[in-house]
C-alpha cells in the first residue's frame, strides 16, 4: 500500500478522477477498436515503424494538435478562474499546476511539434530530396518527443504535475521548496523530448546542406527551407544548454547535489541564466519557421515573387545571431546594475530592426500583386498587424528601466502571446491549411476555415489586449486570484471572452477536418494553389519516393518557371530508386526511455536499471546491424506514376 | 476592410483607456523614480504607435488596391526586383528609431538605479526588506524597529531598500514609487526610491513564489517626516521587541497580516553579505576586521 501512495495525486478533485476514468476508458476503447478492426498489423508496419519523413511529419502534426487541445483546456480553466475577482473555481495549488503545464505543453509539445511537423513534411519536398539524411534517426526523434510528451501528461493523473511555472525557477523548483515529485516530471520529460529535438536539429542541417536537388544553390533555396536551416542551427546550439541545465536540476532533485539550492553554495541565478540562454533562442526557434511559411504563403497568394529575398535571408541570419546575445532581458530586475542592463537593452531592441525589415518585405511582396484571400493568406494578413503590436511592445519591454514596471505583469503576458500566437499558431494553421492537400489529398473547406480564422483572430485580440491595461494597473502574472478593489475584474472578464472565441475557432478547425475529409473533392490535381516551389511538383498524394526523377533547379521558383517560363524540371529517365527500410527499433527504444523516465521520476531504481539496459542493448544491436535499404524498381515507379497521371506535366 | 477597422478601433480604445479618467497604477506616480518610468513608457508608446500606424496604413492601402477582385482577370503581377532606396528607407528608419530608444533606455536606466538628483546630497534612509513565503519583513536599522507586511516611509527622503529573501526568489514592487527588483537568498540587491507625495499605496511580491503568492502584498504609507517620527516613537513605546524564537515562527510558510516590533531581526539573523559597491572606507574597515579575526 505504501508503495502505491506515491502515485496518488496530491490535490485530487472530481475533475481529476473523471479524467482518470476518461483516459482509462479511451485507452481501452482505442486498443479494443484496433483489435476489432484488425489494424495492429497496419499500425505497426505503416506508422510505428515508418521512417518516411511525410508520415513522421503527419504523426508530429496529430500530436501537436492533441497537445494544442490539452494546453487549450488549461488556458480556458485559467481564464475562467480569473474572469471574476475572488473566484473559487480553482485553488491556488491547482491554478499553479495548470499554468505550469499550460506553458510547458504549449511550448515544448505543441509549438515545437508543430514546426517539426511542417519541417518534416515540407523540407525534403522543397529541396527535391527523397527523405531526410538520417531517416531512422528521424523516427527516433519523433518517438522521443512523443514519449516525453506522454510522460509529462501522465503527471496529471499519476503523482501530480509540476507547479513552479514553465520557467521552473530554482530554488522554488528545488527539493527545499517543492519536495513533491511534480518537478521531476518536468526535468525528465523535457530531457527526453529535448534529446529528440537535438537529433532533429542535426538531421535537418545535414539534410539541407547535403541533399538539395542539383542546381539548388543556397541562395536559390525557398525561404521556408532557409528558415528551417537557421532554426535547426539554433536548435543545435541552444538545446545543449537546456540539456545541461535539466541534468543539473535533476541531480539536485534526485541525488542531492547543490547546483541551484539555497544553501551550501547553490546558485539559483545560474538556473535563470541557463534557462534563458536557451529560452530566448527558443522563441526564435519557434518563430523563424513561421517567417518562412509566411514568405511562401504571401508570395503564392499575391501571385508575385518574394520581395527582397536576399535581405530576408540576411535578416534571419542576423536575428539568429542576436538571439544569443539578449537573454538578460528576461531578468533586468535581478540587480546586475545599469551597465549590464544597458548593453542587453540595446542588443534586445536591435532585434527589432531585422524583424521590421521582414515585415516591410512581406508588405512589398503584395505590392502590385493579385491578392487572393484564401485561408492561409488570411492568417498571414492577420499576422502582420497583430505581430507588429506584439513586436513593438517587445521593444517597450526591451527598455530596461521601463521593464522594471512591466516585468512579471500581465503586460509581459500580453506581449509574448501577441508574438507567439500570430508568430507560431497562425503560421502553423496557415501552413497546415496550405500543405494539407499535399499531405492528405484533399483541401480543407474555405468557408469553415474563414469562420475559424475570424474567431481566432478576434479571440486573440480580445483575450490579450486587455492584459496590457491590467498589467499597467499593477496586475502581476500567475496570480490565481485578486480582490475586487484591485479593479482588474473587467479586463480579465474580457480576456475570458476572448479565450472562448479562440476555443470556438479551434473547434471549428476540428469540424473542418471532419467535414472536408467527408465531403471534399479528391480530384484536386498536383498544384491546387498555383504555387511556385518544388513540393508542388510532386504527385498528390505524394508517393513514398517523393520524386520519380530528381528535379533540376536553376532558379528560386523552379515550379513557377516550369509552368510559365517553359523550363523543364524533370530531364532524366526513371531509374531504380533507393529507399531506407522501416524499423521498429526507434519505437521500442523510446518505450525503454519512457519506462526509465517514469522510474527516475519516482526514484524506482531497479526499473531505471532495467530500462537503461534495454536502451543499451538496442544501441548495441543497431551498431552491428547491416541495413542497406531497398530498391523500388523503375518498372514499379513508372506504373505508380502512370496510375496517378491525371493532369499534364 | 472590416478587420482593419476592428484593429484600429481596438487600438484607439486601448489608448483611450490608457489616458482615461482614473489613471492606471503605473501612470499614477508618487515619487520621482516612478514618474521617470512613466515618462519613459509614454515616450516609447508614442514612438511605437508611429511604427504601428505606418505598418497599418501600408497594409490597408495594399490590401485595398491589389486585391484580386479589384484587378482585371488577365492582370499578371510583374517580377519586382529590389530598389536600393526602398531598402535604405526600410532599414534606415527602424535603425533611427532604435538608436533613439537606446539613448532613452541607457539614460533612464542609469537614472532609475540611482538616488534622484534633487536628493543627491542627502544620506538615504536604509530599510531592509526580506521576503519569506509569503510575507515581507521590513527592518529599520537606524530606528531599530521592524514591521511585517506594511511600510511607513517619510516623504522627501531618499530610501535605500536592501532586499533579500529567506526562500524563493521574490520581487519587491511598489509600482507607484519605483520599478521592481528581485530579492534572493544569500545576497543583497538594492533599490532606491523616494516618496514625494503623501498617501497610501500597495506593494507586492511580483515574482511567482508558490502557493501563497497571490496574497503576498503589503501596505505602504508615505507620511511627512514629522508623522513618521511620531510613528517611530509610538512603536518604540508600544510594540514588543522581536526575539529569535518569535522570528523563526514568523518565517514559517503562510500569511500573517501586519505586525510591529520594537527591535529588528538583523541582530540575531544578520543579512547576507552586501555585493554592491563598497566605499573605500568600508573596504578598509572590512580588511582590518578580517585581519583581526586571524
Ligand atoms: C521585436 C522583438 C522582440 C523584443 C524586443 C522582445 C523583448 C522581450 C523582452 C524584453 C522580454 C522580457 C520581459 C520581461 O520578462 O520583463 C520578452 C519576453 C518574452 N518574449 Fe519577447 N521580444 C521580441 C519578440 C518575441 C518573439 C518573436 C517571441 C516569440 C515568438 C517572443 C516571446 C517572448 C516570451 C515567451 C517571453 C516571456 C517568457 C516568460 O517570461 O515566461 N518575443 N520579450
Ligand atoms: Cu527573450
Amino acid at each position: 500500500m505504501e508503495f502505491f501512495k506515491q502515485f496518488a495525486v496530491p490535490n485530487p478533485t472530481p475533475t481529476i478522477y473523471l479524467s482518470m476514468v476518461a483516459i482509462g476508458l479511451t485507452l481501452i476503447a482505442v486498443l479494443a477498436g484496433i483489435t476489432y478492426f484488425k489494424k495492429w498489423g497496419y499500425l505497426w508496419s505503416e506508422w510505428l515503424t515508418t521512417v518516411d519523413h511525410k508520415r513522421i511529419g503527419i504523426m508530429y502534426l496529430i500530436s501537436a494538435l492533441l497537445m494544442l487541445f490539452r494546453g487549450g483546456v488549461d488556458a480556458l480553466m485559467m481564464r475562467a478562474q480569473t474572469s471574476m475577482p475572488g473566484n473559487e473555481l480553482l485553488s491556488a495549488a491547482e491554478y499553479n499546476e495548470i499554468f505550469t503545464t499550460h506553458g510547458v505543453v504549449m511550448i515544448f509539445f505543441m509549438a515545437m511539434a508543430f514546426i517539426t511537423a511542417l519541417m518534416n513534411f515540407v523540407v525534403p519536398l522543397q529541396i527535391g530530396a527523397r527523405d531526410v539524411a538520417f531517416p531512422r534517426l528521424n523516427a527516433l526523434s519523433f518517438w522521443l518527443y512523443f514519449m516525453g510528451a506522454m510522460l509529462f501528461n501522465l503527471s496529471f493523473v499519476i503523482g501530480g504535475s509540476p507547479s513552479s511555472g514553465w520557467t521552473s525557477y530554482f530554488p522554488l523548483a528545488g527539493n527545499e521548496l517543492s519536495p513533491h515529485i511534480g518537478t521531476n516530471y518536468y526535468m525528465i520529460a523535457l530531457q527526453i523530448a529535448g534529446l529528440g529535438t537535438l537529433i532533429t536539429g542535426i538531421n535537418f542541417i545535414v539534410t539541407i546542406f547535403k541533399m538539395r536537388a542539383p542546381g539548388m544553390k543556397l541562395m536559390k533555396m525557398p525561404l521556408f527551407t532557409w528558415s528551417a536551416l537557421i532554426t535547426n542551427l539554433l536548435i543545435t546550439f541552444a538545446f545543449p544548454v537546456l540539456t545541461v541545465a535539466l541534468a543539473m536540476g535533476t541531480m539536485d532533485r534526485l541525488f542531492g547535489t547543490h547546483f541551484f539550492t539555497m544553501d551550501n553554495g547553490g546558485m539559483a541565478m545560474l538556473w535563470a541564466n541557463f534557462f534563458w540562454v536557451w529560452g530566448h533562442p527558443e522563441v526564435y526557434i519557434l518563430v523563424l519557421p513561421a517567417f518562412g511559411i509566411y514568405s511562401e504563403v504571401i508570395s503564392t497568394f499575391s501571385k508575385r515573387n518574394l520581395y527582397g529575398y536576399t535581405s530576408m535571408v540576411v535578416s534571419i541570419v542576423v536575428i539568429s545571431t542576436l538571439a544569443f546575445l539578449v537573454w538578460v532581458h528576461h531578468f533586468f530586475t535581478m540587480g546586475q546594475g545599469a551597465l549590464v542592463n544597458s548593453i542587453f537593452s540595446i542588443t534586445t531592441m536591435a532585434i527589432a530592426i531585422p524583424t521590421g525589415i521582414k515585415i516591410f518585405n512581406w508588405l512589398f511582396t503584395m505590392w502590385k500583386g493579385k491578392i487572393q484571400f484564401t485561408v492561409p493568406m488570411l492568417y498571414s494578413l492577420g499576422f502582420i498587424p497583430i505581430f507588429t503590436i506584439g513586436g513593438v511592445t517587445g521593444v517597450m519591454l526591451g527598455i530596461a528601466s521601463a521593464d522594471y514596471q512591466y516585468h512579471n505583469t500581465m503586460f509581459l503576458v500580453a506581449h509574448f502571446h501577441l508574438v507567439i500566437i500570430p508568430g507560431v499558431v497562425f503560421a502553423m494553421l496557415a501552413g497546415m491549411t496550405y500543405w494539407w492537400p499535399k499531405m492528405f489529398g484533399f483541401m480543407l473547406n474555405e468557408r469553415i476555415g474563414k469562420w475559424a480564422f475570424w474567431n481566432i483572430a478576434i479571440g486573440t485580440c480580445l483575450a490579450f489586449f486587455p492584459m496590457f491595461i491590467s498589467g499597467l494597473d499593477g496586475q502581476a502574472r500567475r496570480m490565481y486570484t485578486y480582490s475586487e478593489v484591485a479593479g482588474f475584474g473587467i479586463w480579465n472578464l474580457l480576456s475570458f471572452f476572448g479565450a472562448l472565441g479562440l476555443a470556438m475557432g479551434f473547434i471549428l478547425i476540428v469540424f473542418n477536418v471532419y467535414y472536408s475529409a467527408r465531403y471534399a473533392s479528391r480530384d484536386i490535381g498536383d498544384d491546387p494553389w498555383d504555387a511556385r516551389t518544388l513540393e508542388w511538383a510532386t504527385r498528390t498524394p505524394v508517393p513514398e519516393y517523393n520524386f520519380a526523377v530528381t528535379p533540376q533547379v536553376d532558379s528560386r521558383e523552379p515550379l513557377w518557371d516550369s509552368k510559365y517560363e517553359g523550363k523543364t524540371l524533370f530531364k532524366e529517365e526513371i531509374k531504380d530508386i533507393h529507399m531506407p527500410n522501416n524499423s521498429g527499433q526507434p519505437f521500442i527504444m523510446t518505450i525503454f526511455f519512457f519506462v526509465a523516465g517514469f522510474g527516475l521520476v519516482f526514484s524506482m531504481w531497479p526499473v531505471v536499471y532495467v530500462a537503461a539496459a534495454g536502451i543499451a542493448v538496442l544501441l548495441f544491436i543497431r551498431s552491428f546491424e547491416r541495413d542497406d535499404g531497398r530498391h523500388i524498381h523503375a518498372e514499379e515507379v513508372r506504373e505508380t506514376e502512370n496510375n496517378k497521371r491525371g493532369d499534364t506535366r | 476592410m472590416k478587420k482593419q477597422w476592428l484593429f484600429s478601433g481596438l487600438l484607439l480604445s486601448f489608448l483611450l483607456f490608457l489616458s482615461g479618467c482614473e489613471p492606471l497604477t503605473v501612470f499614477d506616480p508618487m515619487g520621482p523614480q516612478a514618474a521617470l518610468l512613466k515618462d519613459v513608457i509614454w515616450i516609447s508608446i508614442w514612438t511605437m504607435l508611429f511604427v504601428v500606424v505606418v505598418v497599418f496604413i501600408i497594409l490597408i492601402y495594399i490590401l485595398v488596391k491589389y486585391r484580386s477582385t479589384k484587378t482585371p482577370s488577365d492582370y499578371r503581377p510583374p517580377i519586382v526586383k529590389g530598389n536600393i532606396w526602398v531598402e535604405i528607407t526600410t532599414i534606415g528608419i527602424p535603425v533611427l528609431i532604435i538608436v533613439f530608444l537606446s539613448f532613452v533606455s541607457v539614460q533612464s536606466t542609469y537614472e532609475a538605479e540611482s538616488v534622484p538628483k534633487q536628493f543627491k546630497d542627502e544620506e538615504p534612509m536604509v530599510i531592509y526588506a526580506a521576503s519569506s513565503n509569503w510575507k515581507w519583513h521590513f527592518s529599520y536599522p537606524e530606528e531599530d524597529i521592524e514591521t511585517v507586511n506594511y511600510l511607513f516611509l517619510p516623504t522627501d527622503r531618499p530610501v535605500e531598500f536592501r532586499l533579500y529573501s529567506f526562500d524563493a526568489i521574490s520581487s519587491f514592487w511598489i509600482p507607484q514609487l519605483a520599478g521592481q527588483k528581485y530579492a534572493m537568498t544569500g545576497m543583497i540587491t538594492t533599490l532606491n526610491l523616494t516618496a514625494t507625495e503623501e498617501g497610501e499605496m500597495q506593494g507586492r511580491n511580483a515574482n511567482f513564489s508558490g502557493e501563497g503568492f497571490a496574497e503576498q502584498t503589503f501596505n505602504v504609507s508615505a507620511v511627512s517626516q514629522k508623522e513618521f517620527d511620531e510613528w517611530v516613537k509610538e512603536v518604540k513605546n508600544t510594540a514588543e521587541p522581536l526575539d529569535e524564537k518569535t522570528f523563526n515562527k514568523l518565517l514559517k510558510p503562510g500569511h500573517l497580516g501586519q505586525k510591529t516590533f520594537s527591535s529588528t531581526h538583523l541582530d540575531f539573523s544578520p543579512p547576507p553579505e552586501e555585493h554592491g559597491e563598497m566605499s573605500e572606507e568600508e573596504m578598509k574597515k572590512e580588511m582590518e576586521q578580517e585581519q583581526s579575526d586571524h
